[in-house]
């Protein structure tokens, strides 16, 4: 497989302060590819150096076989971008919204008036062709934002928090979109802090912190990897008490944050026998899932 | 591996879709924006024109209303422009993000900043024109070479985009434009001769009058609307030239580095 988004030893500090510190990412054409990590890890501004609209510090950066900063012009032409931020036109309709952009790309308005209606059929807007952009949803907007990153047909999508403040029936739809494109060969590179839609979307990522990439694998290698197989939620006031007698003999590792104790566990059989035993204590068993690695690797503390 | 802020402008034809949403967008507010054009100077004209005009038997050998209409045609385009480049580029660069949103395609900020000024300018022009129409109507100046005012109107564009945008470049809010117009924009108006002779002022203001950009305006606009050909057209036209040479890389610097940020 080709790799068609390289970094190596990427560095870019702002006012002295390191906001990605080292990180180095390969991803193969038709990839799914997810960068996590918490508020301030560096994750926007990876990809705006990807994009080569900022210029790192020090580091090797391939984006298309263009060498980037450099030649990023010419690798965007074959790029599309999915921005945190909606910032559509709100003076121009939807369909007037991708005219406007796909003469960006130096597109002929014949050959982009072409594929509007595929566009617009993609993004569930059809019927929204002539409406204002302030008068659709938020769920819209990021639909439709998408659909205007796919109109000089990329090869490449990159989406920052494409469903942030979405609710659940807009980020299913948006999910499945994205599901579509990885189908029809796209190489999408998408930043998220949402676990389960990283678990089932990416095919690889990798967790930032600090501007520091602190692993990288496919979802069911990191969980496999970093953490214990099942999970034990155990609920109620008196937990900090029970975690601190009783957790250590069962769990291989626990962490109490509140009112809940985590209980990471390779056989939770014996935990849930003690646990039938304590009426007081309400419990969930789970599997482990990338959430628990996330909070293992990045720690619980709010990052603000 | 850096690239360098100061470097000069790498220009290429892509402003020109970038011009062209600015146009599609100003087409639903056209006939608000046209009815301003032309509003402006008839009741700047007529106001002042006929009022202090009829205390005033003649300036610099014109009626007074003929005197005011070739400061018009300047001051009128120089706000057209400051507006655009100050208001609606800070509501594209920082509000709407539209800016953000164009980066990502092929297009650099070189463009961007580009297509700024000649949408800026192009609002002089219509500007300009609106005011040429209304010197027709009211029957004021009788001269082919009343014309050149357009092409003039284009030039006073470009130059206060260029400067404009510099102020776009550094302000954190709309509030700070105030400064710009309280501090620029009014002491322009009053002293490069829009409404008296700079011969009026002491020669200390004077001499501030002579470097400022608007006075150049003036100085080839009202000989033009009396049918006469300017003097010193070339020193005007290189001094606005000059300004607008500035303005454009001073801002395309402090837009490059405050969006690397």
């Amino acid at each position: 497989m080709s790799a068609v988004i390289s970094a190596q030893n990427l560095h870019k500090s702002y006012a002295g302060q390191e906001v990605v510190n080292g990180v180095s990412i390969t991803i193969h054409k038709g990839e799914c590819y997810g960068l996590l990590g918490p508020n301030g890890a560096g994750k926007t501004t990876t990809l705006r150096l990807l994009l080569g609209l900022i210029d790192p510090d020090g580091g090797e950066l391939r984006l298309l076989d263009h060498a980037v900063p450099r030649h990023a012009r010419e690798a965007r032409l074959r790029v599309g971008v999915v921005p945190q931020m909606d910032n559509l036109d709100p003076d121009f309709s939807v369909a007037e919204n991708l005219l406007v952009y796909g003469r960006y790309f130096g597109m002929k308005d014949s050959e982009i008036e072409a594929r509007i209606p595929a566009l617009l059929e993609f993004a569930n807007l059809i019927h929204k062709r002539d409406a204002k952009i302030p008068t659709l949803s938020g769920g819209m907007k990021r639909r439709l934002t998408l659909a205007r990153a796919l109109v000089n047909d990329p090869e490449i999508i990159f989406l920052d928090e494409p469903t942030t403040g979405l609710d659940p029936q807009a980020r299913h739809l948006i999910w499945q979109r994205l599901r579509e494109l990885t189908a029809q060969g796209k190489t999408l590179l998408l930043t998220t802090h949402f676990m389960d839609e990283a678990e089932r979307l990416c095919h690889r990522l990798a967790i930032l912190d600090q501007g520091r990439m602190i692993a990288q694998d496919t979802p069911q290698a990191l969980i496999a990897q970093h953490i214990e197989p099942q999970v034990v939620e155990v609920f109620g006031e008196r937990v900090p008490q029970w975690a601190q007698q009783h957790a250590a003999q069962y769990a291989q590792r626990f962490e109490v944050s509140g009112e809940t104790a985590f209980c990471y566990v390779s056989d939770a059989q014996p935990l849930l026998a003690h646990l039938r035993g304590h009426g007081a204590l309400r419990y969930l068993h789970r599997p482990a899932n990338l959430e628990d690695v996330f909070l293992k690797l990045t720690g619980r503390e709010m990052r603000e | 591996m850096r690239m360098n802020p100061f470097a000069p402008p790498r220009l290429s034809l892509r402003f020109v879709p970038i011009w062209r949403r600015h146009f599609l967008v100003w087409k639903k507010v056209a006939a608000t924006s046209i009815l301003g054009h032309l509003a402006d100077p008839v009741i700047y004209m007529l106001g002042l024109g006929y009022g202090l005009g009829s205390l005033l038997p003649q300036m610099e050998g014109t009626s007074y209303l003929l005197f005011l209409a070739g400061g018009t045609v300047c001051y009128s385009t120089m706000n057209s422009a400051s507006f655009e480049a100050l208001y609606s580029g800070f509501s594209r660069m920082h509000e709407q993000r539209t800016w953000d949103a164009i980066l990502n395609t092929p297009v650099t900020l070189d463009d961007v900043v580009l297509a700024e000024i000649l949408w800026s300018a192009s609002k002089s022009l219509m500007a300009g024109a609106a005011v040429l129409l209304v010197i027709w109507l009211l029957g004021l100046s009788h001269t082919w070479l009343s014309l050149w005012t357009i092409p003039l109107a284009l030039l006073v564009g470009l130059c206060f985009a260029s400067l404009g945008l510099i102020i776009t470049a550094l302000a954190p809010s709309y509030d700070f434009f105030m400064y710009y117009f309280t501090l620029v924009i009014t002491p322009m108006m009053l002293l490069c001769g829009v409404f008296f002779p700079v011969t009026q002022l002491p020669p200390v203001l004077q001499t501030v009058s002579a470097i400022l950009p608007l006075s150049h305006a003036v100085d080839i606009a009202r000989p033009l609307l009396n049918g006469a050909l300017p003097s010193h057209a070339v020193l005007h036209v290189a001094v606005l030239l000059g300004y607008t040479l500035a303005g454009f890389y001073v801002s395309l610097v402090l837009f490059r580095r405050r969006l690397s940020r």
